[in-house]
């Protein structure tokens, strides 16, 4: 059955995919059914775009983190 | 911009001192142990007053220190390897990160993903990532470690398994846990909850 869709993916397999996305590179063919997939469902483009959300937070957290204290709150420094 | 210290003056101690809780922070947020993360803190200011030298201006001097600790803390995950990867017995170690999630038997979602809104203004909020990183904190020991090796050390997978000997295969499913784990944090705890615009 699999095999006449080889690029039919559920949505669980979609989230699979798309988890797996942030962590190594996919290969050709899942790419290319992960995108035929989110081109036909409703739930899955949400799912990419909580991620994506993620992914900007935890980029913004990595400067915020740093920039955080050397701003003008930089009090901190002078409670020890 | 003149009145900056020259760092071989004796308040440069002082200010790698003062730097100190900030430091902690991260070095508790990846090590998920107190002891280790005094040991990397540590290390972090002797190497710093070792080498004064090396820092050039005051507005740097957080970030020419975390760089440090950086470096400090990847040494020390890989001189404890077998530790930092040895999971508690209150980790969940079932088979597939998705039961994280609700599937139908069919595979369609049992509830579709919620809208988190207009993540642009949420990333301007200090509120947000303090939601973040509290989230971040409650991940399983094991998750959290191997997650901020990711976004905080900026360690590929590839690097990640290289340096704790650990399988691709463990270490997915170790990030998808704990990536699924954020997301359900903070849509509980940022997303879904109200908030005043």
């Amino acid at each position: 059955m699999k095999a006449a869709y080889p690029f039919r993916r559920t949505c669980k397999e979609a989230s699979a995919l798309l988890i797996a996305r942030e962590d190594r590179e996919l290969p050709l063919a899942e790419r290319v059914a992960l995108r035929l997939h989110l081109a036909i469902c409703q739930a899955c483009p949400r799912f990419e775009r909580q991620l994506l959300t993620m992914r900007n937070a935890m980029q913004q957290w990595r400067h915020y983190a740093a920039d955080e204290a050397s701003g003008p709150h930089e009090g901190d420094a002078g409670q020890g | 911009m003149s009145t900056m210290p020259h760092p071989t003056e004796p308040d440069y101690e002082q200010q790698l001192v003062a730097q100190r809780s900030y430091l902690m922070r991260f070095a508790r947020l990846q090590l998920r142990n107190d002891a280790w993360a005094e040991d990397a803190v540590s290390e972090t200011l002797l190497a710093a007053l070792s080498k004064p030298q090396a820092f050039e201006a005051r507005s740097q001097l957080k970030t020419w220190l975390v760089g440090i600790l950086k470096h400090k803390i990847i040494d020390f995950l890989r001189s404890r390897k077998r530790e930092v990867c040895l999971a508690s017995d209150s980790e969940d170690d079932g088979a597939d990160p998705l039961e994280l999630m609700a599937f139908r038997a069919d595979g369609h979602f049992a509830e579709k993903p919620a809208e988190w809104g207009d993540p642009e203004q949420d990333l301007k909020s200090r509120q947000f990532f303090a939601v973040l990183e509290a989230c971040t904190d409650k991940l399983p020991a094991v998750q959290g470690r191997l997650f901020l090796m990711r976004e905080w050390l900026e360690l590929s997978s590839e690097e990640i398994c290289k340096e704790l000997a650990l399988t691709p295969t463990n270490l997915y499913v170790q990030l998808h846990r704990a990536r699924l784990r954020l997301r359900e944090c903070l849509e509980l705890n940022w997303f879904a909850q109200p908030r005043t615009p």
